[in-house]
């Protein structure tokens, strides 16, 4: 057990370097930092000024490893705009985007799984169908287009929640909503799929052999042979609201690292979006290896 | 109150599927009494198993459907029971194991949580089935039972899994034990023991025993009477003895002959250049040591037949002759040259001499494919055996060899039964000229009549082909009538090498002895002769 996580902890290392790698050479291939710090208007020698204020003068390699000396100690340089640590304004709005990412795949993976078990359990069946469509819709329908409708409907008509912004328990309710739609339309899928494959196990057989009843029969006995293609599909999805859930974050308002994204960005502040990068990579990373430990608890033919 | 413990009475079940209605059980009655041990024998398709999971109420419906009869336990027709009383009698007064123990037991939960769980759902509490899963797993003779309560299924072997599932089946002292193959998946050695465990616990325990199986060794074995089923239909009851000594239904007759272990033992070959000449093979995994040391010859069109229990190196044997595996030494004379140090390229030219045919051939055919396109790949990767007008030809004659019809290339492997899987897949085999063919327990999964059509294809080509055979196998009456030399494996060791009629008639060591006695014979008086001696070498 402890070895398999090692190993899975040494693979993800290794891609976390290989990431930190890329991040800096792709960084350097978008052009002259100084061109893209600066205004346009900047002179030839305010930009010499700044490369040799930031050593862009020295060999690359150089400035790799000062780099790689940076990223390890935290360092990431200041923020251009907010003048703070560009990790500081990073780390502030990830807490954000982490409390709305497992806020909403918390709610996402408990109700898909009741769903998806039990449109297996009789799958054909009506409630089988029901789900099948709400599910597809789920999964079909653009997020931004939902999150535009749910605020004309609740925020301006009916007046219930406010449109955008933080501050109170209220304000969570739309992004949370809309971020929901759709991981629970796919996870409802990859759940009944496997669920069914489950249930019609040799060893559901023996179970209702012992007279078991269904309701254990579902979520005992199939349910945790069911779940490791569920638990990759949940981080999949996971994944992609740590990522930011960029544009459901910018039409609520949502402080979160998506939004922080994109507006450094627009603002060229590239000091804020490269830790925004090495923070939500490392995040991502550490999620896979949670899943991974998902996966040696869950079945122990993995762990031996 | 009832006459008998179990009574079916005019049962039928169908099922509703896309390509009509199929009746898998027609109209069949037998009955069951406390203490006896009924077998229901039948091929596959018979029904047998249907009518059993009827009896446990596991029959999916829909699709399937009861459309007539009862099922009287004790005088109360389960059939008609409401819901939650019906699942009370599994497991408490009913309780079933099954012929794959490894699929059957839930991969990711303890034995001891399996078997708890059995206990707890009909209502006792978490400390009386703990100690009550030791004892019962102490019972079954699982040895080191304290901390194998803490295992999963996959640390255990086929025979301890079945043993676990028999302390399962067991725990709530049911009056009925369903046993559907149970040893059909075993060693030899192994079913010899799983059926003498069965059956002290039936001595102690007055349970009925309801057997289903395909094996006339078993039926020999443990029943007192048996029913005979084919295509969904009773064609046959009596006593074992009655329905071995003097079958009725031409079905019976037919089942009783198609038995293998009773035609002429094959001389062998005269002795001459050897076409393959096998020197000390070793290979290990790791720290296990698969093979130490296999040295063997065979002459062109000979039979050599591997045996030996699982984990006894036979198929690792197999994939390293076959380039599948490397050897860790030894080598493979082809005809002079060594398979084992042969170039990529050179052994790419050798594939056609040398061919296996794989224990299933539902795995080893590629679905999506037609028999035409599964016969005539071989001729896409070696284009120079035959040009391509002729392919169409060639297959047609490929099948008619095999027993089967030229208008059959058309079709997909399911369309096939089991058996005619196995021709195709011998047939492909064929498409390449071979000289030798592997056959890795090439009919254990086929149905005894289909059995001894395809041991009699074999043996047609390796008459008028002069194709040789490596036949590795577990069962020993199938060997007897295929092959001319036996080699007996065990534990990586060759135990003895022999021709067929002195390892079958003068064994020289125990362990071929062992083997050989643990084996069913088909008649009943025979095979208890056989338990009395095997119960005296055992006090």
């Amino acid at each position: 057990m402890l070895k398999f996580v090692r190993k899975r902890a040494v693979a993800s290392l290794i891609s976390l370097i290989g990431l930190i790698v890329m991040v800096f050479f792709l960084s350097r291939l978008t052009g002259d930092p100084a061109a893209l710090f600066l205004p346009v208007e900047a002179s030839a020698e305010m930009k010499e000024q700044f490369r040799e204020l930031h050593g862009l003068n020295d060999p690359l390699l150089v400035q790799f490893a000062r780099y790689v000396g940076d990223v390890l100690t935290g360092d990431f340089g200041e923020s251009l705009r907010k003048a703070r640590p560009a990790l500081d304004v990073v780390l502030e709005a990830f807490v954000w985007t982490l409390w709305l990412a497992v806020i909403t795949m918390a709610l996402v993976a408990g109700a898909a799984i009741v769903v998806g078990s039990l449109a297996a359990f009789r799958a054909g069946g009506f409630f089988d169908r029901l789900s099948s469509v709400i599910s597809l819709i789920g999964a079909s329908v653009p997020d931004f287009w939902v999150a535009i409708v749910a605020i004309v409907i609740f925020s301006v008509n009916l007046a219930w929640l406010p449109t955008s912004g933080t501050g109170s328990l209220l304000h969570w309710i739309l992004p949370i909503s809309v971020l929901f739609i759709r991981p629970f339309g796919i996870i409802v899928q990859v759940v009944r799929g496997s669920m069914i494959g489950a249930l019609s196990s040799a060893y559901v057989k023996t179970a209702r052999a012992k007279g078991v009843k269904s309701g254990p029969i579902i979520f005992v006995h199939a349910l945790r042979n069911a779940m490791l293609p569920v638990i990759t599909v949940i981080g999949d999805q996971a994944a992609s609201l740590l990522n930011g859930a960029v544009i459901v974050e910018t039409i609520f308002g949502f402080p979160g690292v998506g939004k922080l994204m994109i507006d450094s960005i627009l603002q060229r502040d590239f000091n804020v979006v490269l830790a925004a990068i090495l923070v939500t990579a490392l995040a991502i990373f550490l999620m896979n290896l949670l899943i991974d430990l998902a996966y040696a608890l869950l079945d122990p033919r993995i762990r031996h | 109150m009832a006459d008998h413990l179990l009574e079916v009475r005019n049962l039928s079940v169908e099922f509703h599927t896309a390509m009509g209605v199929v009746k898998a059980v027609r109209n069949i009655s037998y009955h069951l009494d406390r203490g006896e041990t009924l077998a229901i024998l039948g091929e596959s398709g018979s029904g047998k198993s249907v009518s059993s999971s009827a009896i446990m109420n596991l029959i999916d419906m829909p699709p399937g459907r009861i459309s007539s009869g009862e099922i009287l336990l004790d005088g109360v027709d389960l059939l008609k029971m409401p819901a939650p009383e019906r699942r009370e009698v599994n497991g408490r007064r009913i309780a079933m194991i099954f012929q794959d123990p490894l699929s059957h037991l839930n991969p990711v939960y303890t034995v001891g949580w399996q078997i708890r769980e059995a206990l707890t759902t009909h209502g006792a509490n978490a400390a009386t089935a703990r100690a009550e899963a030791l004892r019962l797993l102490t019972r079954v003779g699982i040895p080191d039972p304290e901390r194998a309560l803490d295992k999963y299924p996959h640390e255990f072997s086929g025979g301890q899994r079945q043993r676990v599932m028999i302390a399962m089946a067991l725990a709530l002292r049911p009056d009925l034990l369903i046993a559907d193959e149970p040893t059909t998946a075993l060693d030899v050695t192994v079913q010899a023991e799983v059926l003498a465990l069965l059956e002290e616990l039936q001595q102690e325990t007055g349970m009925a025993v309801l057997i289903i199986t395909h094996d006339l060794g078993v039926v020999a074995e443990i029943a007192d009477r048996v029913v005979v089923m084919e295509k969904g239909e009773l064609v046959e009851a009596g006593t074992v003895r009655e329905v071995y000594k003097n079958p009725q239904h031409p079905y019976t007759k037919k089942l009783i002959a198609a038995a293998p272990g009773k035609g002429e033992m094959h001389v062998p070959v005269a002795r001459s250049e050897p076409v393959l000449s096998v020197r000390d093979v070793r290979k290990r995994y790791g720290a296990f040591e698969a093979l130490k040391g296999v040295s063997f010859d065979l002459m062109p069109g000979g039979t050599i037949a591997v045996v030996g229990e699982s984990g006894s190196g036979k198929s690792t044997l197999a994939r390293i002759l076959l380039r599948l595996d490397e050897p860790d030494g030894g080598s493979a004379l082809w005809k002079g040259r060594d398979l084992f140090t042969m170039s990529p390229a050179e052994l790419y030219k050798l594939r056609r001499d040398l061919q296996m045919v794989f224990q299933d051939p539902t795995q080893s055919l590629n679905p999506r494919m037609t028999v035409y396109q599964l016969i005539s790949e071989a001729w896409v990767i070696h284009p120079d055996i035959l040009p391509k007008p002729r392919w169409r030809e060639r297959v047609a004659e490929l099948l008619v060899q095999v027993g089967l019809a030229p208008d059959h290339m058309g079709r997909y492997p399911h369309q096939f039964s089991g058996g005619q899987r196995q021709r195709i897949a011998i047939a492909r085999a064929l498409a390449l000229e071979p000289q030798l063919i592997i056959c890795d327990e090439a009919v254990s999964a086929l149905d005894v009549s289909v059995q001894a059509q395809v041991i009699a294809l074999l043996d047609k080509l390796r008459r008028e082909m002069g194709i040789a055979f490596i036949f590795i196998a577990h069962d020993l009456p199938v060997v007897r009538d295929f092959a001319d030399h036996v080699l007996v494996m065990q534990k990586g060791n060759v135990v003895e090498l022999g021709t067929v009629r002195e390892v079958f008639e003068a064994p020289r060591q125990d362990y071929t002895r062992t083997l050989l006695a643990a084996g069913l014979d088909p008649d009943p008086d025979v095979q208890a002769v056989h338990r009395a001696a095997r119960l005296q070498r055992v006090s």
